[in-house]
Parts: C-alpha cells; structure tokens; sequence
C-alpha cells in the first residue's frame, strides 16, 4: 500500500483524540461573504450556524485593505477595510452565529464529505485542526466562503533568481498595515488593475518610492482617477504593453527585465516587486471534496442559488469568481440564506442543470449552472470577464446549440480585470435538456 | 554545542576542518563526531545545506545506473543502504514509491535490456521490464505513446533538507564547531611538518591540523589554493518545476527518463511535501552563482512534461528553482587523499551525493585514518528524532496528542503547508537554527506552499525576527494613502 493510500485510510476514520461535534449550518470562511452568509442564517431561524476562519482574526481579506473605499454601496458609507470587516463580524455574532477564529479545515471525512452510516449517507462532516485540538465538525448544509488569492512569481512562471523582496498585495498589505516591516526603497507593480493601484498606495505609505507600474495590456484598467492621479500626482510611469521578463538579484532583488510589445526591453532597477492581481480561487476544500469546478472560474461550478454539485454544499463569494468588491461577496452571503434555509427544510437538490460557458476572449462566467426553470442570478445578471481589451468588444451573445438566446450590445466596452455583465433575462428561453449556453463577444 | 555566524573565530587549532556544510560536508562532519576529535565545519553561506544540497531532484538512489566498478557506483549503492536506515531511525522523511523508466520510442524500449543489465553489474537485481499494458495500469495518467519501461522498486524519494540537517545537527550535538558566513580565501602552511593549516576565511584565521576540501561547486577553486589542479567543476545548471499538491494523485511512481545517445530527459516525481516535480534541464555554465531559472528552461520543461503527463500541465505551478550540479570532466567523483599534506580532497560529487553521503563519509574517515591518524576508538552518537516535515507520517497539525500537550501545534499558521506555530518555534530554537525565511522553509515548509505568502508571508517574518516597527511604516491603524469614495476590488 502506498503512502498515499495509507493517508486517505487514515483520514476517513476520525482519528484517535478527534472530538465530533454538529452544527445545522457551518460557513467555511470569515470574509465578507461568509460573515454576511452565517448572520442571515442566524437571523433567520437555521438553527446553531457556525463560521470558522483559520486565520486569527475574521474580516478575510478586507482585515488587511487600510484604504477606504469599503461599504460604499452596500453599507451606503465609505469605511476602511478592516472596519467593513469589524461590521460584518458584529452583525454576525450580534445575530447568533458563533464564530471561530485560528480553527482550519484540513479535509472531509469519508467519501465527498459523506460519512458512511446505517441506512445511508451521513451528514456532511469536515476536519478541523485548532489550539483545542482535532474535531470532526458535522453540519446539515456547508457553506464554502473561502475566497481567492493572488497568483504569486513563481506561478506566473517569471524566471530569474528567487531574491527576497517579492511580494504579492496580500503579503505586503499585511507586511505594511499589520506586522509594520520594512519593505523597501523603490518598487515596481506588476499589474494595473484596481488593486494595484491599492499595493501604490500601501508602498507610498511605507515609504516606498515607485519606480514603474507595468501591464501586459495597452491600458490600465482601474478607474480614470485612480490612473490618472498615480501618474500626475504621484509620478509613477505606467508601462503597457509590457511583460516581465526576469527577477534579478541574489539575496536581495536588484531589478527587473522588462519587455515590451515592440521588442524593446530594459531594466529597471529596484529592490521590490509587488505581483498583483491575477486572482485564483481558494478552491481547495471544494476540490478535496471532489466538487466540481468551473473550467473558467476554477472554483465551484454553482446555480443561481450559489448550488454545487455536491448536495448541503454552498458556495459563495470571491471563491465563484476571483475577484469582485467586497460587497459583491457580502450580498451572495445575504443571498445564500434563502437557498440553505430551503435545502435545510426540504433536502432536495437539483439535478441536470445546464452549464452556462464562454469562448474567447472572455475567460469566465459566474454563476455557471442553470436551469431554466429556476431562479435569475443574483440583481439577474451574470458576471464575465474578458482577457483582453485591445479589440473593442461590442456586443455578447448567449447561444445554446446553435439557437441565440439573447444579444446584447456593450455600451461601455469591456476591460480585462474589471466587472462586466450580461443580462439573465434569456434563462427561461433555454432548453431544459439542451446542451451548454455559450456566451462569446464580438 | 557551537554555531557561530559573526565574529573572529576560536584561537584554537582544530583536529580537522571540513570546508563546506552541504550533505557532503555535514555527513563527513558527523562521522568525525564519532571519534575525540575537535572538528570545524566552515561554510561560506548563512546557513547549512544552501548551495547544491537545497535544490536537487530529492531521490535516495539504488544506484543501478551507475558506472560499474566505479567509486561512485560503490557509495551510492552502500549510501543509500545506510541513509535508508539513518532516515527511519532518524525521521526523515522517506517514501519507498519505486522508479519506472519509461521508454517513448523504439530507441529507448530498446535500450531497457542493456539498463537491466548494468543494474546486474550494479549488484541491483531487482529490475523488471514491464509492457505498455502493465505500465499503463500502474500509471494512469501517462501520456500517450509510452511502450513500455523499467521498473526499479527500490528507488524512493527524501528530504533533502532533513537530511542535511539532521547530519549537522548531530555533528554540532556531539561537539563539533559550525562556522557559518565563513568563506575560505587562502589556505598556508602545512607542508609535510606538523604545522597546522592556516585558513584565512571572511571571519579571521582558522586552523587545523587536517583539512577536508567538501566544497562542492567550488572544490576545484579550494583544491588550487593548495596548490591542486586534478579537475575543474562546471556548474551544470538543473531547472525544475514544483507543480501543486493537487497534481500528487496523478503520479504514482518516480517517472525516471531512459538515457540515449541523445542525451537524459527530463523526470517527474512526487516530492515528500505531497507535491510533483518536474525536471531537470542540464545546462553546462561557467557562473558559479547562475541558479536563476530561464524562460527556455521553462518553456523545455513544459514541453517535457506535457508529453509525459499532459494533465500535470492543468495544475499551478508552486515553484520554479534551479540548482547547480558539481559537474567534473571525469565521469566519477574525484576523493582524493593527499597523507603528506593532511588533506583529503572530496569533489565531483553530482547529483548522486545525497545518497551517498554516509558513505563518502566513511570513506573519507578510512582515508584519514590511512594516512597515519589515530582516530582511536568510535563511539556511538546521541539519538536523534527530526520534526517530520513529510506528508506519509502524520504532522504536526494532524495529532491530537501533541496539540492537546501543547496547543502551539495547532495553531496553523502557514495554510497551504499547514505549518503550526509550535513547528516554527521549535525550528528558531532548535540546535542549528534559521536565519532567514528560505531557512525556516526548509525546516518547516512555512511559506512554501502554493500562495508563496500571500496569507502567511508577513507573519512568518514577524515570527523569525520580531522587530520594532520599522520608521519606513507610517501608522498601521489609519493607514496610508489618499481617501477614494469608489469602492475598491480588494486587497
């Protein structure tokens, strides 16, 4: 038997020491959207929620975002980050849930989180490790709220030494506003997307000069003001077009190679790169559980009603698509609610759904299951992204085997990086027992 | 128990130095442990295992590859019959998962007879040659177009961080002085008498009255400071990719390239941490210092890997390194005893070393003794139980023992390689300690995972070196930056 198969064998029985404990809804992540999620369960009547976050404090992400900006059109009043969190953490815990801070899920036990037992398949039930030790924590439905992530150098295959002073936003963010380390002289963003202007502002506020921003696309694609003040105000050269060639340095990073579009390449000299964006679900629990993902999205593939393919499982917020403003994630949370009140008093979970895709050059599409029967995604729209923008996109299409469902022209254009939408106006022209909806751009 | 890193070193002449504190060096440090001798290890780099130890292809060898009758054929095989038992008694992590060396082409299918065969000269018996059909079944997701290949059950993968510093640990426990950030300039003295040597490193004199040259990619520039030129290393460079735990089920087997006339290719392997690695290139340079990765390297590795297991492809890439094997233009390793000068020279020492390492070091002791030492009686080192940084035995974060005796260990603080504050604590305070995140990596996997500290990064480096808030931070609290009313797309 092999190492491996000793380890599934050994995690399918609690292990000595592993305390069982139930909850009727448990919420796997402390952000936004899992904080919003366990505070309208526990409004709600769904009975004992709980929400574990395997970091020390909850508010995911936002805990460490110190700009303002936060709560603006959901909460009506601009906060920082770390407030926006504190205010979903409160209404959490002021409605009932419990929270559970520094406790991971480490796995599910048994077959796709299904314990064997008499008569059937169990309740749903994960592995937690925590300062008070082991648990198998039950639940009748889970919510996954576990968010996303920046894709860091080495994934993004930039070659070159491996120097310190490589940062994603997240880790300077934390460095920055938490841990209060020193970064850094100068720097350069990779990226110009609305959170790289957010790693500018953390450097400036450490102190740290910015010596480019660079982007492979012919524009940056964050708002006009935001561009526009980072090149006027605080005089920070954006680079498009450009790649990221190599990381130089040993020790301490020392430059990075650049090219361009053209063929021109340079160097420029820092002692800090900062990769931003370039987002990634945190899909991990979801894939050990054997849930499907999304080709696009890399998360869960989900409904309308935020339903995976695994019945009791949920999922919600940047983890279906990385990323959108926190309070996109807050009100899938609210959302969920509903669909996990019903599922908690009926079980029924739907089969046969119809997956929603895209073609290139739009690269996701979230939700990404439907039925056409059921219920229009949240504000009845779908949420897209493309991969470029150097051709104007104009208009989409949504097709089902070769039939239009819907057309709709782009006003606005679309941007790489940045929200788009379609309509979900066409969900009930769909064919039940048709083959995929396509959606592409011309 | 002695670790210095600053600092004129001791005015005492040592018994012997060992110049170098890679697998190499530490075993050989180790094994002199066992005698009453003074021993000085001296390493140029910060902390041990940092140059060629620390990014190699992480597999403990059967050695049936080997060149027979050679030295090296001789101490891997023996090597890797003692690492293997100094790893389980020690807790090094070690997987027994057996090699197939698959064939692609006809070229190759044919050439598996004659790599039994060598195997048999090699006093390995154990090899097989499987049909498409078997291999196929015990490899599911190979890529298409494999005829077949040779099994090698004995091959398995380690810990080569483990393995370097549970030597050095022991040789430090047992009283031998470590001498980090002490590279060596010039060697004087000894010529014939009994004059000690006299190293002259970055942090003062050192001598000794018998030195062992283990300086890996630099032993020839050591050997010509005595006065030697035998051979020459050319750094061959080895760009390998670490793919996600979520591609380790897809491989089952260190996938092992058959060599040809046309060069050796390339392998896939599961590593000990749970994940899947993909490399070597082999690029002969003559910079001693190139460990960067290259876009051609990276480009020749996708290619490689997409032929043998296309899917492997689908998964992230956790990280990209590249190491430098200690290449000679001979085709052995090149230990060489020189009684007169009470030097022993240990080079040439490719990417077989970690395997070979206790037994380069027992050779090199039998040299020294042959040379007229009297090493007296050997004794019988302290015990020694490693942290298991391993993903066959249970960790730290999985034992409700540990955590119920000390609950530091379950206090996960790096996620993706679910590293517990106590891991951390125990490895800044442990014999041989960190200094810096790379070191506490290879300790504890801390930041190693597939976000590269995204979420654990800042407290990582909180934990190894908790400072004052540094004047370049303006306050944590209000933060930085101009007010905007837009909401923002986090972080």
């Amino acid at each position: 038997m092999s190492a491996t198969a000793d380890r599934d064998a050994v995690s399918s029985v609690p292990g000595p020491g592993r305390r069982r404990r139930s909850v009727d809804v448990l919420v796997v992540g402390a952000g936004p959207a899992g904080l919003a999620a366990a505070e309208r369960l526990a409004a709600s009547g769904a009975g004992t929620v709980e929400v574990v976050d395997r970091e020390e404090e909850a508010g995911g992400v936002p805990r460490h975002c110190f700009h303002t900006g936060f709560g603006v059109r959901d909460l009506h009043r601009p906060m920082s980050g770390p407030a926006y969190a504190r205010h979903w953490r409160d209404l959490a815990t002021g409605a009932g849930a419990t929270l559970r801070t520094g406790v991971s899920v480490t796995g599910w036990a048994g077959h796709h989180g299904r314990e064997d037992s008499p008569g059937g398949p169990g309740p749903l039930t994960v592995e937690t490790t925590g300062p008070e030790g082991l648990e198998s924590l039950s639940a009748g439905a889970v919510v996954l709220a576990t968010g996303a992530r920046e894709r860091p150098r080495g994934a993004r295959l930039v070659p070159g030494t491996r120097p310190a002073g490589v940062f994603t936003t997240g880790e300077l963010q934390q460095a920055v506003h938490l841990h209060h380390q020193r970064i850094g002289v100068r720097a350069v963003v990779i990226g110009a997307e609305p959170v790289s202007y957010s790693a500018a502002r953390t450097l400036r506020s450490a102190g740290v000069e910015i010596a480019a921003m660079v982007t492979e696309q012919p524009h940056h694609q964050s708002s006009w003001a935001s561009g526009l003040g980072s090149r006027l105000r605080h005089r920070v050269p954006l680079l498009t077009g450009t790649t990221v060639t190599e990381l130089l340095g040993r020790g301490r990073l020392t430059g990075v190679a650049l090219r361009h579009d053209d063929g021109r390449t340079t160097t420029v000299g820092c002692d800090t790169v900062v990769f931003t964006g370039d987002w990634i679900p945190d899909h991990e629990l979801a894939r050990r559980g054997g849930i499907a993902l999304d080709r696009g999205t890399r998360g869960p593939a989900v409904d309308t009603a935020f339903r995976t393919a695994a019945p009791g499982v949920f999922a919600v917020g940047n983890l279906l698509h990385a990323i959108e403003p926190a309070g996109t994630a807050a009100r899938e949370g609210r959302l969920v609610a509903g669909p996990v009140l019903r599922y908690l008093t009926d079980g029924a979970w739907p089969g046969g759904q119809v997956p929603v895709e895209v073609d290139a050059p739009l690269r996701w599409v979230a939700p990404n299951r439907i039925d056409p029967r059921g219920p229009r995604p949240p504000l009845g729209r779908f949420t897209l992204r493309t991969a470029r923008s150097a051709d104007r996109l104009s208009f989409l299409v949504v097709s089902q085997d070769g039939r239009v469902l819907h057309r709709a022209r782009l006003r606005r254009g679309a941007v790489p990086n940045r929200p788009l939408y379609a309509s979900a106006d066409w969900i009930d022209r769909a064919d039940p027992g048709g083959g995929p909806v396509v959606i592409s751009a011309g | 128990m002695t670790v210095t890193t600053s600092g004129t070193l001791p005015d005492e002449v040592y018994d012997v130095a060992v110049i170098g504190a890679g697998v190499v060096g530490t075993a050989i440090a180790r094994e002199l442990t066992r005698y009453r001798l003074r021993i000085a290890l001296v390493e140029a780099s910060d902390d041990v295992g940092d140059g060629t130890s620390k990014a190699n292809t992480a597999i403990l060898h059967t050695g049936f590859d080997a060149v027979p009758g050679s030295l090296e054929s001789r101490l891997v095989r023996e090597g890797q019959r003692r690492l293997a038992e100094y790893a389980s008694r020690t807790g090094i992590p070690v997987e027994p998962l057996g090699a197939l060396l698959v064939a692609w082409d006809e070229e190759q299918l044919a050439a598996l007879p004659r790599l039994a065969e060598k195997a048999e000269r090699n006093e390995y018996h154990a090899t097989r040659i499987i049909g498409a059909d078997e291999l196929y079944s015990r490899e599911p997701h190979l890529g298409p177009g494999a005829l077949g290949a040779l099994e090698v059950p004995g091959e398995s993968i380690i810990c080569p961080w483990t393995t370097t510093l549970a030597y050095a640990t022991q040789a430090v426990r047992a009283g031998a002085d470590l001498h980090l950030n002490c590279r060596v300039e010039s060697v004087a003295g000894a010529l014939g008498d009994e004059t000690p040597h006299e190293l002259t490193t970055g942090r003062g004199v050192l001598r000794t009255h018998a030195l062992i040259n283990a300086a890996g990619l630099y032993s020839d520039e050591i050997d010509r400071l005595l006065g030697r030129t035998d051979f020459t290393v050319t750094p061959r460079r080895g760009q390998l990719m670490v793919f996600d735990k979520f591609a380790r089920d897809l491989v089952r087997h260190i996938l092992l390239p058959v060599p040809t006339a046309l060069g050796k290719g390339v392998l896939v392997a599961p590593t000990v941490y749970g994940n899947v690695m993909l490399g070597p290139t082999a690029e002969d340079l003559d910079d001693k210092a190139a460990t960067g990765s290259t876009a051609e390297g990276l480009d020749f590795l996708r290619e490689k890997g997409g032929r043998i297991m296309p899917e492997l492809l689908d998964e992230e890439v956790t990280a990209v390194y590249a190491g430098l094997r200690a290449a000679t233009e001979d085709d052995d390793y090149r230990i060489r005893s020189h009684p007169g000068r009470r030097y022993i020279t240990v080079g040439g020492i490719r990417s077989t070393g970690l395997t070979a390492s206790m037994a380069i070091a027992a050779h090199v002791v039998e040299l020294l003794a042959d040379s007229g030492r009297d090493l007296g009686a050997a004794r019988e080192l302290e015990p020694l139980r490693m942290p298991n940084i391993g993903e066959a035995s249970p960790r730290p974060y999985e034992r409700a023992d540990l955590i119920a005796a000390d609950p530091e260990y379950g206090r996960i603080v790096c996620h993706c390689e679910r590293v517990s504050r106590g891991e951390i604590r125990d490895a800044l305070a442990s014999t041989v300690p960190p200094r810096s995140p790379e070191g506490l990596r290879r300790r504890t996997r801390a930041r190693g995972g597939r976000c590269q500290g995204f979420y654990c990064g800042a407290t990582v480096r909180a934990l190894l070196a908790p400072e004052a808030p540094d004047t370049f931070s303006t306050s944590g609290t209000s933060g930085g930056g101009e007010p905007s009313l837009r909401p923002e797309v986090g972080p």
